[in-house]
């Protein structure tokens, strides 16, 4: 089988690991073209031959989904790039948004052999490089499916949570529906991951794919308000219900002057340019304010977009605040460095204290207070402390506030039963069941804001489970009938 | 996409819609609001749900044309759609017996104020109604008003019609007639109306409910956009009201707030302006 790639490990081991080429940094801020361009079928046969196809591969243990990551790389040794995509498919429907987004960084590629000593195998790269061949090259087949359930299942949000549940659902035979409150698909994948990294086209083909599996989406519908889940099972013969609703309510610091024109949350900004693209203005109807100098507040993936898209909007300062330092940043290092090479400004060990706004009530600029790092807190992070006195103002036109979010929480209050914990996130056991029979989640949901990798993790996990509730109650209710049928017989 | 069943116009710039949404007629009840896309390139605009209609599928939504989105959906006919239409959203009104109430409505806020003025009568409550507008043209909804008003005072700013004045004029008097005896006020209209009848029924101790029209983006709670300051607290219109409890209203900063993109809208009412009269193909 390992005859495929005749070098010896040791020879493997010498092989530098292959880089993305990507569009220089000064192009790119020009648009929202995508920062880059993946591997080349060159770097992605040369990166393939670098994996040391190991018998333990734990590579496969660190992705949340569980990809056959050897295999796929086995199946690129071939040129059989066609059956690489399949196989990452079988294990996840989205290749293409996930060879993108993944953190594998802290994923597969943390744990993957050869990164003990070296560079670990480029696994996002190689997935993304299959699944852009395959879209190039027009090969993409879809998944034969055997068998059709009469059951239905509804799948409240379309976040990456929800589409990978539905697609594992329809995979296996149910009459599934989407629910999505906006009008387009895709979650945060839609409205807050920009097209830089993400390109629209690539997510309306996969959810088109998803769409192609008999998967029926509803946009517009916000389940609590347009029907609750009490609905659909008593009125509109859902057997079975997963929320993937994600944690979109955003967060704000509290701090004085926060109401002022100009200061967004980060979802509020990057919904306008992404969905509504604001970026697009007059010809698309939905304004932005914009300032030569912005600052965004926040130190994780969305900071980092939002930041990021303000450079794109034509800030000549894109600055990003962050409390403690470099090494606390919870964003992708990838993300990091090509924010730095955009010119985005990190100014770090720096809290807001105040914004501040002339008599037009504009913003003129934010009030920071120097930190230092003290003890570590709770998250094992070391607890950015004020330095008295250290008060100075940054002249900002626009704030953008990235601290956190929360699940949204029109499901928890219009569904009975429904337990919940802290900051209203969604209790669910290992299978991803909650507290109401027949209802499960996953995703943002019931993690308080985690991954696009984690929350199809739980979507998968969730289908299987699904099918095991509907299953055990189709042969309860088969049992119930041969009683009953029985029981008629005897009394007649 | 939302067919357009029927329109009529109540007023030189007032339009009202009945749209086929058979599941948000279905489920809204007084004080929700529907959030509208009209085209593809389309913002996202709130409107209150003025009534429905469940045998036909309907709801029934009241337009003001004063910007783009609202000046292009004036601009359609039945037999037109909507491209985009959610909801029932935001809470419903709190609909009880208080005895007596009043009930003010100004401009297209009437439109807003009639199913929670039919919702209150059909409580029990002795209904006094007040409308306003600036002049006769826009004084809307009247005879449906009176439909579910014990009494009805109509005010216009330049009287021409009804009572010159405002409506916080008949409303004191209201309040001030022991007989009356009214104990809870539902006011929707331009934030400096609410504001003035929020800080008249203060005086005399009166609850009052305003409806406030924040910007909003989602309408589904994930932009904070709307957010308004009440008691002090940050609240999001969309989800946690739109009504709130007037005498806590940080009416200033909303207003200041609902001035955000003025020079934007003003641009976008310019373009339509040459849109519109540079083609000939434009809805009619
Ligand atoms: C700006 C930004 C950048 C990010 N970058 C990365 C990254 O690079 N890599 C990474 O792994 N993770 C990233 N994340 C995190 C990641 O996007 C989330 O963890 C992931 O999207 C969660 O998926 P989900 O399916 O649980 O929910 P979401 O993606 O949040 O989707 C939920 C969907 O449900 C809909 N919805 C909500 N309530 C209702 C309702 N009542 N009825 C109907 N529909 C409803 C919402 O409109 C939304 O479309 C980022 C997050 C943000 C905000
Ligand atoms: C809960 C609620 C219910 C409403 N019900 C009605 C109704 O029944 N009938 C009616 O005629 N109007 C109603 N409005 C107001 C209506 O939404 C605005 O008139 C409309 O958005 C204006 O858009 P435009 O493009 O035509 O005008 P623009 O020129 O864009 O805006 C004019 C003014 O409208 C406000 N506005 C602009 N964009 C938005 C937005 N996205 N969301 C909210 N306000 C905005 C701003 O104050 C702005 O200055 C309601 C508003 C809210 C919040
Ligand atoms: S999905 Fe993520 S963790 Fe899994 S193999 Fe791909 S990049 Fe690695
Ligand atoms: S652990 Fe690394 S080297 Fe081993 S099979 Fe997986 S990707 Fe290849
Ligand atoms: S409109 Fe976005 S949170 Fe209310």
């Amino acid at each position: 089988m390992t005859v495929l790639n005749p070098l010896k490990p040791s020879e493997r081991m010498k092989i530098p690991r292959q880089h993305s080429i990507e569009q220089p940094a000064s192009d790119r801020v020009q648009g929202f073209t995508e920062v880059s361009f993946g591997v080349d079928e060159e770097r992605a046969m040369i990166e393939a031959t670098r994996c040391l196809e190991c018998k333990n591969a734990v590579c496969v243990e660190g992705c949340p989904v569980g990809i056959d990551i050897r295999s796929f790389i086995q199946l690129i040794l071939q040129k059989d790039y066609a059956g690489a995509v399949n196989k990452i498919r079988e294990a996840n429907y989205l290749p293409a948004i996930c060879g993108r987004v993944c953190p594998q960084e802290e994923q597969c590629e943390a744990v993957c052999t050869l990164g003990k000593k070296h560079m670990p195998v480029a696994i996002g790269k190689l997935e993304r490089f299959v699944a852009d061949y395959e879209m190039e090259h027009n090969l993409f087949t879809p998944p034969v499916i055997t068998e059709r359930r009469d059951q239905k299942v509804a799948i409240v949000g379309s976040g990456p949570a929800g589409l990978t549940c539905a697609a594992e659902l329809a995979k296996m035979g149910y009459r599934v529906t989407v629910f999505e409150a906006l009008h387009a698909v895709g979650g945060v994948l839609r409205y807050g991951i920009p097209e830089f990294r993400l390109p629209r086209k690539i997510l309306d083909l996969e959810t088109d794919r998803i769409r192609g599996l008999g998967v029926e989406i509803q946009t517009n519908f916000l389940v609590g308000r347009t029907a609750t889940i009490d609905e659909f099972f008593e009125e509109w013969g859902f057997s079975a219900v997963f929320l993937g609703t994600g944690a979109g309510t955003p967060n704000f610091m509290g701090i004085p002057g926060e109401s002022l024109p100009g200061v967004y949350s980060a979802n509020e900004f990057l919904t306008r340019v992404n969905l509504m693209k604001a970026n697009k203005f007059p010809n698309f109807d939905t304004p932005i304010r914009m300032g030569s100098n912005v600052a965004v507040i926040g130190g994780g993936n969305t900071a980092m977009d939002a930041v990021r898209t303000a450079k794109r909007l034509g800030a000549e300062r894109a600055i990003l605040v962050y409390r403690r330092s470099r090494q606390e940043m919870p964003a992708r290092q990838e993300e990091i460095h090509h924010a730095e090479e955009e010119g985005i400004e990190l100014m770090l060990l720096t809290n807001p204290t105040r914004i501040l706004g002339n008599e037009n009530h504009t913003v003129t600029g934010m009030e920071c207070q120097r930190m230092e790092l003290g003890e570590p807190d709770e998250s094992g992070r070391r607890k950015p402390v004020a330095v008295k006195g250290s008060e100075f103002v940054i002249p900002v036109q626009i704030v953008i506030e990235a601290v956190g979010q929360q699940p949204n929480p029109i499901i928890q209050a219009t569904t009975p039963g429904l337990k919940t914990g802290k900051r209203g996130v969604v209790e669910t056991n290992e299978k991803q069941g909650t507290s109401r029979p027949g209802v499960f989640a996953g995703g943002d949901l019931a993690r308080g804001g985690a991954t696009v990798i984690l929350a199809m993790r739980d979507g998968k996990q969730a289908a299987v489970a699904i099918h095991e509730y509907i299953q055990s109650k189709v042969q309860d209710e088969g049992n119930k009938a041969i009683v009953s049928t029985g029981a008629e017989v005897v009394g007649t | 996409m939302f067919p357009i069943i029927s329109k009529e116009i109540l007023a030189p710039t007032i339009s009202k819609f009945v749209i086929h949404a058979p599941l948000v007629g279905k489920k809204r009840k007084a004080g929700n609001f529907v959030i509208i896309r009209v085209i593809e390139n389309g913002e996202r605009i709130p409107l209150t749900i003025v009534d429905s209609n469940l045998a036909e599928g309907t709801i029934t939504l009241i337009v003001q044309a004063i910007g783009k989105t609202t000046k292009l959906l004036c601009s359609m006919n039945a037999g037109d759609s909507i491209l985009d239409v959610v909801g029932p959203l935001g809470n419903p009104t709190p609909i009880e017996n208080h005895g007596s109430v009043a009930c003010v409505g100004g401009g297209v806020g009437t439109a807003e104020m009639y199913p929670i003025t039919k919702a209150l009568k059909g409580a029990g409550n002795r209904v006094f109604s007040i409308i306003g507008g600036r002049s006769r043209d826009l004084v809307i909804l009247e005879e449906e008003m009176r439909s579910c008003s014990d009494e009805v005072f109509i005010t216009t700013d330049d009287g021409s019609y009804g009572q010159k004045g405002i409506v916080t004029d008949p409303l004191r008097q209201l309040l001030m007639n022991s007989q009356s005896g009214i104990k809870a006020v539902y006011a929707i209209g331009p934030l400096p109306m609410m504001k003035a009848v929020s800080n008249l029924t203060r005086e005399f101790g009166v609850h009052t409910l305003v409806s406030l029209n924040a910007i909003m983006v989602d309408g589904t709670g994930m932009c904070g956009g709307c957010r308004v300051t009440i008691d002090g607290k940050m609240k999001f219109a969309c989800v946690d009201g739109p009504e709130f409890d007037g005498h806590q209203v940080d009416f200033d900063e909303l207003i200041l707030r609902n001035k955000s993109y003025l020079d934007f809208e003003r641009m976008a009412n310019e373009q339509l302006l040459k849109e519109t009269a540079s083609s000939h193909e434009v809805a009619p």
